[in-house]
């Protein structure tokens, strides 16, 4: 069990709202292994970003505990919890958020600036990176000047870039035409088969057939958690 | 990692430029204002320094005159109240050192074909030692020329060269009052006095041909001032209690009556002059800083505009690893740099104002390297000031509520 990437236990959040304590998570247990490929569905607002930024180290928890690599991130402070942001994990989001004003490969670079690497070691990872996703030639041009599908390359080579051993994404295929989404999603697939842990977050099915384990919330719940087709393919 | 931060900085600035230019017009403004109040400042208070410093040191003015309930006035209905006993009487109190009775007016002096009016000053030898006052030309009077009333004068800067132009006035005859008058010596420059009068426009000549043959003085003997010299600035309560004493005693007063004549601490009134524009200076100053103050609320002000607008961006930064360090620095260095480009507009600016302010008006005006140090820290300590609640404010963000905002 200790070897699990993500091991979360009666893991629960609660918002404050208008009307009083709004419980989006009510005691989710959930252990993902090393390289696992796994899929989060369920119907609207019941409580996928709410866990997936729990996971991201983007919040947390009101209750329970959350291990991430067998050390208890849940009560970290937010200096911590952004170190782990920066090294231990890749988020992806469903609107890419790079930052509109930075050339591609200085938004790739952006994390490696947090972790203190020097100028060219930031500028050979990024390129290296940029290169790994097919858009190495947009490297100087900005963020508008290329597609939404080029935009969620980018951002995951940026998520890539300190070298995580997990991805997490929510909703990456989200704001894409299919045809677009299947190319990301071969980019995942293909990233899990190098052993990368995923967790990702969709709407659609054909999309999480593509993960080798779905998880189904409800309510704030886990209502199911089962293994896919893929889980017996040749890696 | 600073250097990316500048870099960073740099974009976030070039970003909307105008706003940036604006903002830095604010601090542009407010260190050229300091740069130029301090230049003004210092400027006057050297000036007043420089003319206290020519006026000869712990002096006093006698002057004659009489009482009227409106106060004092020139006592030339009944002639002058003092002469030139009084004065070697006063020579004689404790803690004295010099005493010139003086007598003086505006005359018209002749040299060939020039012609120039200047401030006569018929006195003694002790005057220019009261005075602290140098002969760079020829030489001076002494006590005989006053005794046997000789012709002789010393000029000022100004009248050698209004009336002598090139030539060598020292040995050449002048005519005062259509008597001729040999020059003698040529007096080292003072400049203006304290009322912004050129002292160098001037002639001293030995008080008994003054009375004699310019003034016409139908009282002879008698005097309209008399200066007298102090030991010292300690010694200058003494002299003056002495003096008033004496004078009094002499002029026979009794008890009740107002004195018939008026005594002017000279040095006490350039000492209040010096202290009128040292608070001028200040004052100055501080109005100035109000200015920088403006501009360093205009900074904040940008900046919390800039924070809110770059919301979503902090949350992006933060959600791939920016810490609130990193976050707060990153604006700090924001509002620091644009601070520090306006000081040093600001700056050059307020130099060049200053500049040419002197170059125009002939005004003085003393640029210190200080105060250009003061100017940068100054900007640094606003910057850094009016640049961290923002920047708090920034690194505070929740990075999921920042992400969300539109
Ligand atoms: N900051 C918040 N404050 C109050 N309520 C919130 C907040 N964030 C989420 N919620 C509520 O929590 C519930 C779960 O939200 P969450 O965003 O996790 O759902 P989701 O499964 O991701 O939905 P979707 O598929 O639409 O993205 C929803 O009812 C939502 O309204
Ligand atoms: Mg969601």
């Amino acid at each position: 069990m200790t070897d699990a990437v993500i091991r979360v236990v009666g893991l629960g959040k609660s918002y404050e709202t208008a009307a009083g304590l709004f419980p989006a998570l009510k005691g989710v247990d959930l252990a993902i292994q090393p390289g696992e490929y796994l899929a989060i569905m369920g119907p609207s607002g019941s409580g996928k970003s709410t866990f997936m930024n729990l996971l991201g180290c983007l919040d947390t928890p009101t209750v329970g505990d959350y291990f991430l690599a067998g050390e208890n991130v849940a009560h970290m402070d937010k200096d911590a919890l952004a170190i782990l942001r920066n090294r231990t994990l890749g988020f992806v989001f469903q609107g890419f958020n790079l930052l509109p004003r930075m050339s591609l490969q200085d938004n790739v670079a952006l994390p490696l600036v947090y972790a203190g690497f020097d100028k060219e070691t930031r500028r050979a990872k990024a390129r290296e990176l940029l290169g790994k996703v097919g858009l190495s030639q947009y490297a100087d041009s900005l963020p508008n000047r290329i597609s939404g599908g080029q935009q969620q390359r980018v951002a995951i080579a940026r998520a890539l870039v300190n070298e995580p051993r997990l991805i997490l994404a929510d909703e990456p295929t989200g704001n894409l035409d299919s045809h677009t989404s299947e190319e990301i999603m071969k980019l995942f697939d293909e990233l899990n088969r190098e052993g990368i842990t995923i967790v990702l977050v969709t709407h659609e099915q054909d999309i999480a057939e593509h993960a080798k384990r779905q998880v189904k919330f409800l309510d704030g719940q886990v209502v199911s958690d089962h293994l896919t087709e893929r889980q017996g393919l040749p890696c | 990692m600073l250097k990316a931060m500048l870099g960073e900085a740099w974009l976030a600035m070039g970003a909307n430029r105008l706003r940036t230019a604006l903002t830095m017009l604010g601090m542009v403004i407010g260190v050229g204002a300091v740069v130029i109040m301090m230049a003004i400042g210092q400027g006057a208070q050297y000036a007043v320094q420089q003319t206290i410093s020519t006026m000869g040191s712990n002096l006093y003015i006698v002057l004659s005159g009489s009482f009227t309930t409106s106060g004092v006035r020139s006592g030339s209905a009944g002639g002058p109240t003092l002469n030139v006993a009084d004065a070697d009487a006063i020579s004689e109190l404790d803690g004295v050192t010099n005493v010139a009775p003086t007598h003086q007016g505006t005359r018209q002096l002749v040299y060939g074909s020039q012609n120039w009016s200047s401030t006569v000053v018929g006195t003694t030898p002790s005057y220019l030692e009261a005075r602290a006052w140098s002969i760079v030309n020829g030489a001076g009077f002494g006590d005989s020329d006053v005794r046997s009333s000789t012709r002789v004068a010393i000029i000022g800067k100004t009248v050698a060269e209004n009336l002598f132009g090139a030539d060598d006035p020292v040995g050449k005859t002048m005519r005062i009052q259509q008597n001729p008058f040999i020059v003698i010596g040529v007096l080292g420059s003072k400049g203006q006095n304290l009322d912004g009068r050129d002292q160098d426009d001037t002639v001293i000549i030995p008080l008994t041909t003054a009375q004699r043959k310019v003034f016409g003085t139908p009282f002879l003997g008698s005097v309209r001032m008399i200066m007298v010299q102090a030991e010292s600035a300690d010694a200058m309560a003494k002299v003056e209690s002495g003096m008033t004493a004496l004078l009094r005693q002499r002029h026979r007063l009794r008890e009740g009556m107002p004195d018939d004549f008026f005594m002017r601490n000279l040095s006490a009134a350039a000492e209040s002059e010096a202290a009128t524009t040292r608070t001028m200076s200040i004052l100055l100053g501080a109005i100035a800083s109000i200015s920088l103050l403006v501009g360093g609320i205009g900074i904040m002000n940008i900046m919390l505009v800039s924070v809110t607008e770059r919301t979503r961006e902090i949350g992006i930064r933060m959600a791939i690893g920016a810490r609130q360090k990193d976050i707060l620095s990153q604006f700090l260095l924001e509002a620091v740099m644009i601070s520090f480009a306006g000081c040093l507009l600001g700056l050059v600016l307020g130099l060049g104002i200053a500049l040419g302010i002197n170059a125009f008006t002939g005004m003085v005006i003393v640029i210190s390297g200080s105060a250009a140090l003061v100017a940068f820290a100054v900007a640094a300590t606003v910057g850094i000031f009016f640049g961290w609640y923002p920047a708090r404010k920034a690194a505070r963000l929740d990075p999921i509520e920042a992400l969300r905002y539109q």
